[in-house]
């Protein structure tokens, strides 16, 4: 299993996901910085969290921009599995690799706490590891998290599956529609989510809930 | 050179927190019968040409490709 973790001016997460992806598959990550073109031959691209280039203009609208991106789009037409965590979600909208927006939180405040997370959708390569409907537990810090989509796209996506996660039992922090907590394409091999799994992996933590995202995904590229 | 003003605004139906928040703001100063506030973004440009057809072209495909998020936004050009 080979994964690679994406870097660019103003990601701060990208220490948590390469111990989370380190510690999950006993191998860590190459890195990837924004200007790579030539991406390594991996199996797993993740964009982790931040504040990619200060938020100007829209939460991930300038990195989604940068040349990376343009070569991360070819990696996943050719199914390479592609995984975006807050600000990379927030990125992965913006590149036009999943559907729907985020707007500012409802609450117009920062919100960093725990939520919980409903696993929606069991089938996928993300997410496998996990029972359908099962509840888990999962950090958040963002303060445009807001998942906004037309009522076609809407209906298209809870329609295909596409919905993976939803925040549970009221705990939807940012006044996202439907709970949306994470989507995915239409193909099944890209996946956002708002939420920081990697940051709950191990009992330092406080719990590992986030774990089986990570196993989902390693197991299934080892297989 | 042209000079051009862009302005980016939420589509209808789109929830605007900020804006509702304004509104509430505005109410509290005791501006009554304030509704209807929605935030956008405006983005003045200098472009350097002469050719008016080609700055609007060139503003339209900003606008498509940066400047808004054509999932929520909406975008108007404006040449000086």
């Amino acid at each position: 299993m080979k994964s690679a973790v994406v870097q660019l001016p103003g990601l701060n997460r990208d220490r948590d996901m390469i111990a989370a992806l380190t510690k999950i598959s006993g191998t860590a990550p190459v890195t990837v910085w924004q200007t790579e073109t030539d991406l390594p031959d991996v199996d797993l691209i993740v964009i982790p969290g931040g504040f990619s280039y200060g938020d100007y203009l829209r939460c991930g609208a300038i990195a989604a921009r940068m040349p990376v991106m343009q070569a991360i789009k070819a990696k996943a037409e050719a199914g390479v599995k592609v995984l975006g965590v807050c600000n990379g979600f927030q990125i992965l909208l913006e590149a036009g690799l999943l559907p729907g927006a985020l707007m500012r939180n409802a609450s117009l405040k920062f919100v960093c706490r725990e939520v919980k997370l409903e696993v929606v959708n069991a089938e996928t390569d993300f997410t496998r590891a996990y029972d359908k409907g099962q509840i888990i537990r999962s950090p958040v810090a963002h303060h445009d998290g807001n998942f906004f989509a037309d009522a076609e796209t809407l209906a298209a996506i809870e329609g295909n599956g596409q919905v993976v996660f939803r925040y549970a039992d009221g705990t939807n922090p940012n006044g996202s529609l439907n709970d949306i907590a994470g989507v995915m394409n239409a193909k099944g091999n890209v996946l956002g989510l708002m939420p920081h799994p990697e940051n709950l992996i191990e009992a330092a933590h406080g719990g590992s809930d986030g774990r089986g995202l990570f196993a989902s995904v390693l197991d299934v590229i080892a297989a | 050179m042209i000079k051009a003003r862009v302005t980016v605004t939420l589509k209808n139906g789109v929830l605007d927190p900020q804006g509702k928040a304004i509104e509430g703001a505005l109410g509290s100063l005791g501006f009554d019968g304030v509704g209807g506030i929605r935030q956008g973004k405006v983005f003045d440009l200098e472009l350097a040409t002469a050719d008016r057809a080609k700055a609007e072209a060139d503003l339209k495909a900003m606008c498509e490709k940066l400047l808004a998020n054509t999932v929520i936004e909406n975008y108007t050009i404006a040449l000086a």
